[in-house]
């Protein structure tokens, strides 16, 4: 198991307004969610934080922990790192650039695109397909949710997953290094602040999987900045010079936007984390052998489908599309180059390790007796899968009885069983004393 | 005491596109619940699900059996028929009987029979034409 001090969630409950429903329960795509006490618990080492649970909730108990634009302070000079899909959340928008432009009428002293830091990585895996011996098909490592989610549900697939740092990595590095030369800075003195769309960037910031620190030193969300930075959008002139990032890069907000810019020639994208499980299952079969590269997104429609976004994810989708028609169609591969793979950090000097959370014991012969007395027990469960108990399905709460988290009596259809033979007990004792 | 043993047996029909793979992604599970080794893993999810398949495709139903004890991985399958007349010809890559339907689904590049041998660390078919075929494969835990 992974031997994290204690495992950080941007992912969070807020109790008083959780009204211990199942809507939540039901969807964890890792089945880490359970009420007890009226109440939604989250089971720290299997959460992925993709933000299921913040989507599904209507008490909007469910919430995303990020840094507030205050927090900026922190450093002398504040540099914002836009993901592409922050683009797609202003419906009147005529250029991305006044969207750069209004960032640093907010308070940021330089914007690098985390579309440029996208080309970088575009280039970096396009050398890695080139290499001979990769796994087929190669997995994207750009959404940390699926990272998390191959390290708790598909463990044999780890090695599939490509070896080059998210864009927003690749942005902070380069963003940090380029403001520093030019401005003769030290490098301590420089924030770099992710402007994130979902809560799983922000635990991979706090705490990264595949390498010790982040480059990133915070993430506000879209929505804490969406009101005052739609009103800079509006209320300045532009400087178009702060938009480098090809379409390609910019293209990585949408589903699909990796997979064309990484391998056109033979690739898929996957999105919604469903549709990723499936696929994932087919990739454990062998069934996707013949596919080079193999994109996944937790969130439906990608990047512009996170939970902290403003905008609808198809209207902000279509608005990208837009905003990047008329920009000339340069690859990565020509735009970005090559002695930038080597000058940054873009590999992971950690290997990532499986997530052992689903495990029933570390000594297989207890995990067999173990599974053993589920399945014993499952047989007397009634298989509605209600959710009444508070664990998500029939088989998951035989599971939490031998973890000893829950009891039988806590299914009502047992309870209710029970309490009828009780009653008919109760009938007949009444009955043979009557005389 | 006796030796801590799982066992599951799972029907597969025949021609039964729908469900197929449920029996090898219920297998999949198991064996993860367990805390069996991914690379272990990874061998016996090709194997199950291209047995399962081949039930569905070629058999006329039949049932695979999950075994697992503190040191391997068994999985049986056997069926009602119709046999393989020529098991040397089935075993060799590229040889399929697959009808229309299932080259129609991607499947039939016969590759099944020979991936499964390669995957197991021990494998048996016996098959009898016109009575039907088992096939048994074991995946030691250690790897070998």
């Amino acid at each position: 198991m992974e031997t994290e001090k204690k495992r950080f969630h941007s992912v969070r409950l807020e109790k008083d307004k959780c009204r211990g429903c199942t809507n939540c329960l039901k969807r964890c795509p890792t089945e880490a969610i359970r009420v007890r006490g009226g109440r939604a618990h989250i089971i720290d080492e299997r959460c992925i934080d993709c933000g299921e649970c913040i989507r599904v909730c209507d008490y909007h108990a469910k919430v995303a922990v990020t840094d507030p634009l205050s927090s900026i302070s922190r450093f002398k000079y504040k540099i914002a790192l836009p993901a592409p899909s922050l683009y797609g959340q202003f419906k009147s928008l005529r250029h991305i650039a006044q969207v750069l432009t209004g960032l640093k009428h907010m308070g940021f002293d330089d914007v690098f695109e985390v579309a440029r830091g996208a080309d970088v990585v575009t280039r970096a895996i396009r050398e890695k397909l080139r290499q001979p011996g990769m796994p087929r098909p190669l997995i994207s490592a750009a959404c940390p949710a699926i990272v998390r989610l191959i390290q708790v549900r598909f463990p044999d697939l780890i090695e599939h997953i490509v070896d080059v740092r998210q864009p927003m990595e690749a942005a902070a590095l380069i963003a940090r290094h380029e403001f520093c030369r030019k401005h003769n800075v030290a490098p301590e003195e420089v924030g770099c602040f992710f402007i994130t769309p979902c809560p799983a960037k922000v635990t991979a910031i706090r705490t990264p999987i595949g390498h010790e620190t982040s480059a990133v030193d915070g993430a506000i969300s879209v929505l804490e900045i969406y009101g005052l930075l739609s009103s800079h959008t509006r209320s300045h002139t532009m400087d178009e010079s702060l938009l480098t990032a090809t379409s390609y890069g910019i293209g990585w907000a949408n589903s699909g936007g990796e997979a064309v810019a990484v391998c056109p020639e033979n690739s898929m994208a996957v999105d919604g984390i469903e549709n990723v499980i499936r696929v994932l299952e087919e990739v454990e079969n062998n069934k996707l052998s013949d596919l080079t590269f193999l994109e996944c997104s937790a969130c439906t429609g990608g990047c512009v489908g996170g939970p902290l976004n403003f905008e609808n994810n198809y209207v902000a989708r279509s608005s990208i599309r837009r905003l990047v028609e008329d920009r000339e169609r340069t690859h990565p591969e020509e735009q970005v180059d090559v002695s930038l793979l080597t000058k940054y950090p873009l590999s992971s000097p950690k290997p990532i390790l499986p997530n052992s959370a689903m495990q029933l014991d570390d000594d297989i012969v207890e995990a067999m007796r173990k599974m053993e007395r589920i399945e014993e027990i499952y047989k007397r469960l009634p298989g509605y899968d209600c959710g009444s108990c508070g664990s998500p399905t029939c088989r998951t709460f035989a599971e939490d009885i031998v973890r000893g988290y829950a009891r039988e009596m806590d299914c009502i259809h047992i309870l209710k069983e029970q309490l009828k033979i009780m009653a008919q007990q109760m009938v007949s004792l009444a009955q043979n004393t009557r005389e | 005491m006796s030796q801590v043993l799982i066992r599951e047996v799972f029907p597969v029909a025949a021609g039964a596109y729908e469900t197929a793979g449920e029996a090898s992604a219920a297998i999949k599970r198991k064996l993860k619940q367990l805390g069996v080794d991914s690379g272990v893993l990874r061998r016996v999810s090709v194997a199950s699900y291209e047995v399962e398949l081949n039930l569905v495709i070629h058999s006329m139903g039949g049932t695979l059996t999950l075994t697992v004890d503190p040191q391997q991985v068994t999985l049986c399958s056997k069926d009602v028929g119709p046999g393989i007349p020529d098991i040397d010809k089935a075993m060799t890559e590229g040889y399929s009987t697959a009808n229309e339907e299932a080259r129609s689904l991607g499947f039939g590049a016969g590759m099944g029979l020979p991936n499964m041998k390669r995957n197991a660390s021990t494998f048996e078919i016996q098959s009898q034409a016109g009575v039907g075929t088992s096939i048994t494969m074991g995946f030691r835990l250690d790897g070998k």
